[in-house]
């Protein structure tokens, strides 16, 4: 049988994800395990014991100077800038998206601007972030903002713009206005798409955000990784990195799970 | 306005029964004449099939008259009044593919030309009106055959429901004018009598008045009490572009055919036509 035709069942396919991960991690314990056998001080590659002990500290046992759990309130920190720039930039997305896909002259008008900012390399823009908006939180939100939202905004725009032309004269020919053609038929057409928007600007989102606490802040989960590369503290970052995979992963999941919950339409089998 | 005394009866009779009246129509893109000198008077209750070539400005027609293009001269007059270019309620339409709202279920589909008209801001309807509309759109939907499928997505259903319910989806707004661009194109044979016989059935019973472009010459025929050809009447081989195309046939169908007859082998004018 060919290999293109080969059908994978669901429990195989989970063993089969699950090779090279445990292979790539028992890699890791190897080489941990033979530099430990030459220096057991080695920072480079810690080994799980390291790292747990040195988590539990940040996880369990309140920071002497703030009286914070160091981990969550690093987590708490990083996502709470994350979800509002991702929100404000799905919100802008939505609403000049819609604008600009449905309404020629405002695509005349506004159009070049948005394909304007989208071409600029956000992280030019840090600097005039800071000192415009201060090292505080606002910053760091509007580098995501600026990251992230006019792409979402060119592609949910195109999404529309690309509707077929037929739908569009046949909800005129039924009596809508162009205020009712926006919210009955580019809208709910435009959601599915703008989800899909926000799942691939999440990596770009957590880019800019771990780029924006490196450079300037004083909790996040960025922050601590490039404050403890100081110590070379391996046993920290490793975690921490596989922490924010975590998270990812779980925030792609939960949008992909609620567009096939909300538009079952856009995803085939409605059945 | 001044009455012209001197006319006989007979050349104003014709014009003023006329529900859609086309006056000197041109099309042009640029360089490009696609139809030219266009006259025609339609009249309520007619089915006009219209047929020609490929490129010889069939649906081109039918966009100026559904008001998705302006025409580049002349007028279109319905019921008298000029009509501007823009789609409006008063001119429903089927077109082959993508007429229905894939987010919508059927029943949402059909309900949301009563919405729009109801409701200018929310566009939506609720307690009694939203039952009123609900009642009426499944009405719509029991007679195009489409009762038992209220609740499916456009996406689950087969092109010829799909069709169905673009029919039903049109004729909810009552339209002056049902216009259908090669509507039955992409069905099956099999398919494509049953939704003969449904066009047919439906033209009856809501005293439809209807404008069918089709490449089919025997649905053409079957379906029409009027079949007009539109073709090129002049042809400058140097310039092929520069002549457009115009009805260069207009034939009244008096006897009506009461029922389609089953399809023996259908022509196609591309066929036989050597463009």
């Amino acid at each position: 049988m060919r290999w293109v035709n080969r059908r994978i069942s669901r429990g195989n396919s989970v063993l089969l994800g699950a090779i090279p991960i445990l292979l790539l991690v028992l890699l890791y314990l190897v080489l941990a395990a033979s530099r430990h056998a030459d220096n057991p001080n080695d920072k480079i590659l810690p080994l799980p014991s390291g790292m747990a002990e040195a988590m539990s500290a940040l996880l369990f046992q309140p920071d002497q100077l703030t009286g914070q759990l160091i981990f969550w309130a690093d987590t708490l920190a990083s996502l709470q800038r994350l979800c509002i720039g991702l929100g404000l930039s799905t919100l802008s997305a939505l609403l000049v998206g819609l604008l600009l896909g449905v309404l020629p002259p405002v695509r005349a008008t506004f159009g070049p601007l948005v394909t304007g900012i989208a071409v600029i390399p956000p992280i030019a823009l840090l600097p005039i972030l800071f000192i415009a908006f201060g090292l505080g939180e606002t910053s760091k939100v509007a580098l995501i903002f600026i990251g992230i939202a006019p792409f979402m905004i060119r592609d949910v725009a195109a999404h529309i713009t690309a509707l077929p032309r037929e739908q569009m004269i046949k909800a005129q020919t039924l009596g809508a206005s162009s205020w009712q053609l926006m919210l009955r038929v580019a809208l709910p057409q435009a959601m599915p798409r703008l989800i899909q928007a926000v799942r691939l600007s999440l990596g770009p989102a957590w880019v800019f955000l771990i780029s924006a606490e490196a450079i300037a802040s004083d909790i996040g989960l960025g922050y601590r990784i490039f404050l403890v590369r100081r110590y070379l503290s391996m046993d920290i970052i490793l975690p921490y990195v596989a922490w924010i995979a975590l998270l990812a992963i779980l925030m792609d999941m939960l949008l992909t799970w609620s567009s096939r919950r909300l538009f079952p339409w856009a995803h085939g089998a409605g059945h | 306005m001044v009455q012209p005394p001197a006319l006989p009866l007979g050349t104003w009779s014709r014009p003023l029964s006329a529900l859609l009246s086309l006056r000197n129509i041109w099309v042009e893109y640029g360089e490009k004449v696609v139809l030219e000198r266009v006259n025609l008077d339609i009249e309520a209750g007619s089915f006009v099939s219209i047929i020609g070539p490929s490129g010889a400005g069939k649906s081109s027609l039918l966009r100026v008259i559904l008001g998705q293009e302006a025409a580049t001269r002349g007028s279109i007059l319905l019921d008298g009044t000029p009509l501007t270019p823009e789609c409006g309620p008063d001119r429903g339409v089927v077109f082959q593919r993508y007429s229905v709202f894939p987010h919508l279920s059927v029943l949402r589909n059909t309900v949301f030309g009563l919405e729009c008209a109801q409701a200018p801001f929310t566009a939506r309807l609720f307690g009694s009106r939203r039952r009123a509309a609900i009642a009426e759109a499944e009405e719509m939907l029991d007679a195009v055959g489409l009762g038992d499928s209220m609740h499916l997505y456009p996406a689950q259903m087969s092109g010829g429901m799909q069709q169905r319910l673009a029919i039903a989806q049109a004729l909810i707004k009552r339209p002056r004018i049902l216009l259908l661009d090669e509507p039955f194109g992409a069905l099956d044979p099999g398919i494509r009598a049953d939704m003969h016989v449904l066009t047919t059935r439906l033209w009856r019973e809501y005293a439809l008045t209807i404008i069918m472009v089709t490449h089919d010459i025997r649905e053409a025929f079957s379906l029409g009490t009027r079949v007009l050809t539109l073709d090129k009447r002049r042809r400058d081989p140097h310039a092929p572009h520069r002549y457009g195309a115009t009805a260069v046939y207009d034939l009244p169908l008096t006897k009506k055919a009461q029922a389609t007859a089953p399809i023996d082998e259908s022509i196609k004018l591309d066929a036989i036509s050597n463009n």
